[in-house]
């Protein structure tokens, strides 16, 4: 595998991504476009594909959208899937027996906060040679709209739903990337399909720290359908996520946390909220402690990524 | 032993782990992956020591769970690699939506399986309650009575795999404990002839970015149907690989298999039927039921899955009496598994053989020579009053 340079402008970009037209996601669908992005910045990888809206629809057979080599094995494996394709690769390449190939592991937020976090652990552990990229859509988006470890606080799904009781769901969203650091791997990030220069950079460069071990970017990917607002309010949604500080932009690399996307003077949340129907009701003055504790975790998180980029190598 | 076959291999005193691990050695597999359990664990002891010693050029996956083991093993299979894995009781139950993967995905993998009992209660000893739980997930099924066959078995093992007609994964069983952790001595071949007889894996699914291919895609109403039935069918064409490997490995062992193993049973009026360790103390029963002028003889399954149809339909319509020994219960069915396999082969074309089904040995409860006797004389008496509509149990309280 050779180096991958960073990008500057589009131009410098392959013209046709190996993610072809045809697919069956959703118009205005993150995922659809983090993967277009994918693919256009590591022209050529494996992709193995947890189970998954992306998964699902596109490859219904007899078609595929895929023009790289692309597996599906189950919801809850990508992780030791990879391993075990970049393990094999590497033996067989060594003998001339296959092509080496970055290995991309890529799943939801169901996948890989929740149901394959045990696993994608083991992988980080082991350091693996994998890159893994999570995108993150804030709930179970292909089963219809439950909530995950990535929802945050008070957003309404149909298993949190905002009842006369219990308005939307009670906790906050996971860290994953405090996890995933916690195993020290050489490369771990946040994106924004928003930020679409930042989101493919780092994917390039977690293909370059891949020869070393584990990469791991966590990728905002919004659900028009999911979070109910309007198809062509996709990337505007992105990037709400990321002036409002809910969504923060970083990366860690040898052991030291930076803010790629600095947010002086963040946006209020309400405007983020105000566009999406699973998260309207947080408006209504009766839910307004909800509000309050979500915009205290947002400062809080915020603060909290601020101290460690300022404490130096603590991962 | 022919001294030409004898020339071709070495002598040699391993466990029935190490024995599994020798094989796998000797196979040059590409990619481990596997996860420790009770009895199986010094399977991949030995493997990690052979990679750490650079006696074998593999990939080795220490995972963080048995799901995880097949999963990485599924990875490096369609990769291209030569992977093996290696599990029992809890760890197979944990693969087990796995195990279905790597079948439907028609990955030549091979799996040695110590077998155990599954939990409630936990118990670590032999049954073969987790071998059958993974009856209809489409993968080729061995048992090993001892060393010897497990070692055999393991190598033929990826040979049948690999071949192009069948792509499809394989276990191979041994009792946890009595096999696994029993040294014994064996005929091992030498290096250069498994090397020769398997050669490197050149067949099945491989990811190349220049043939780029889509794995495990959705097959919805149209399609899913076709998928499997394809896959019924590589298991249809195992039969004919495996007779085939089975007679060139007779060609450089001098060790001759068939899907059933018989014992005494030319003349026999009365068979017993067993899987795995129990069949060699089921010899030793008859041998003595023979002694005292019963007309006994035993037959211990070597080849479950797929199930030799025609060798079973030919060899149990001779019999008068069939007593099924199972380890493992079935709660709520007619009878267990391997019951219900000899009665579907034989009925109703043969309905004047008659069966009985015997649950004993589970959670790794002793069977003896005695205890064998008991279970035939039985076994006799009840058919013999018409009194096989139940399942019976043996060295059980309350029985």
């Amino acid at each position: 595998m050779s180096k991958t340079n960073p990008v500057s402008k589009i131009s410098d970009l392959p013209e046709e991504s190996k993610f072809r037209p045809g697919h069956r996601l959703c118009a205005g669908c993150g995922p659809a476009i983090t993967v277009k992005l994918i693919t256009l910045a590591v022209p050529e990888a494996v992709i193995v594909n947890a189970t998954g809206c992306v998964e699902v629809g596109t490859t219904i057979y007899p078609y595929s959208a895929w023009k790289t080599p692309w597996v599906h094995v189950l919801f809850q494996n990508n992780a030791p899937v990879a391993s075990g394709i970049a393990a094999a690769l590497e033996k067989l390449s060594a003998e001339g027996r296959a092509k080496k190939l970055p290995v991309i592991a890529l799943g939801g937020d169901g996948a890989t906060f929740d149901i394959g976090l045990g696993a994608i652990s083991g992988a980080l552990e082991r350091l693996d040679k994998i890159i893994y990229l999570c995108y993150d859509n804030f709930a179970y988006m292909n089963t219809g709209i439950q909530r995950s470890g990535a929802t945050f606080l008070g957003v309404a799904t149909t298993t949190s739903p905002a009842g006369k009781v219990i308005p939307g769901k009670q906790e906050n969203k996971k860290d994953l990337i405090g996890i995933v650091a916690s195993h020290h791997i050489p490369y771990a990030a946040t994106a924004s399909i928003w930020l679409w220069r930042d989101m493919v950079n780092k994917i390039r460069k977690a293909v370059n720290y891949s020869e070393q071990g584990p990469a791991f970017i966590h990728i905002l990917a919004p659900c028009q359908f999911g979070w109910r607002y309007e198809p062509r309010l996709t990337v505007k949604v992105s990037r709400l996520a990321v002036e409002t500080r809910l969504f923060p932009i970083y990366e860690i690399e040898d052991g030291q946390l930076k803010i790629n996307y600095r947010v002086s003077k963040p946006v209020p949340i309400e405007e983020f909220l105000k566009i999406q129907r699973w998260t309207r009701h947080l408006l209504d003055p009766k839910n307004v402690d909800v509000l309050q504790r979500l915009k205290a975790w947002i400062e809080w998180n915020w603060q909290r990524l601020e101290n460690l980029e300022k404490a130096g190598k603590v991962f | 032993m022919m001294t030409e076959a004898l020339a071709r291999q070495h002598r040699i005193a391993l466990t029935g782990n190490d024995a599994v691990a020798y094989a796998v050695k000797q196979a040059n597999v590409d990619v481990i992956s596997a996860y420790p359990i009770t009895p199986q664990t010094f399977v991949v002891e030995t493997l990690s020591r052979y990679v750490n010693d650079g006696e074998l050029n593999a990939k080795f996956i220490n995972v963080e769970s048995e799901h995880s083991a097949l999963s990485a093993v599924i990875g490096a299979s369609l990769a291209g690699a030569r992977a093996f894995t290696a599990t029992a009781s809890q760890g197979l139950a944990y693969m087990w939506e796995a195990l279905y993967a790597a079948s439907g995905l028609r990955l030549p993998i091979v799996m040695a399986l110590a077998a155990r009992a599954l939990s409630a209660p936990i118990n670590i000893h032999n049954d073969h309650s987790d071998f059958f739980g993974m009856r209809d997930a489409g993968w080729i099924m061995f048992n090993g009575e001892e060393a010897q066959e497990t070692y055999d078995l393991t190598i033929m093992a990826f040979k049948i795999a690999e071949d192009p007609r069948v792509l499809l994964p394989v276990v191979v069983s041994y009792d946890g404990f009595i096999v696994s952790h029993a040294i014994t001595n064996f005929y091992a071949l030498n290096d250069d002839v498994v090397k020769e007889f398997l050669g490197v894996r050149t067949t099945g699914p491989r990811i190349d970015p220049d043939n780029p291919r889509t794995f495990g895609v959705l097959a919805l109403q149209d399609s899913y149907f076709e998928f499997k039935r394809q896959q019924y069918e590589a298991m249809e064409n195992s039969r004919q690989v495996i007779k085939e490997v089975f007679q060139k490995y007779e060609e450089i062992s001098g060790r001759s298999y068939a899907p059933l193993k018989e014992y005494m049973t030319g003349d026999a009026e009365t068979c017993l039927v067993a899987m795995g360790s129990t069949v060699g103390t089921a010899r030793h029963a008859v041998k003595t039921l023979r002694e005292a002028g019963e007309k006994a003889g035993v037959v211990g399954i070597l080849q479950y899955r797929p199930w030799p149809v025609k060798e079973a339909e030919q060899l149990f319509s001779r019999f008068k009496r069939i007593i099924v020994m199972e380890k493992v219960m079935s709660p709520g069915a007619r009878a267990g598994p391997v019951y219900e396999d000899i009665a579907a082969t034989i009925y109703p074309k043969h309905s004047e053989v008659k069966i009985i089904d015997f649950t004993y040995g589970l959670g790794g409860r002793d069977i003896s020579t005695q205890g064998i006797i008991e279970i035939y004389k039985k076994g006799k008496e009840l058919i013999d009053k018409g009194k096989t509509d139940r399942v019976y149990f043996h060295g059980v309280r309350g029985e």
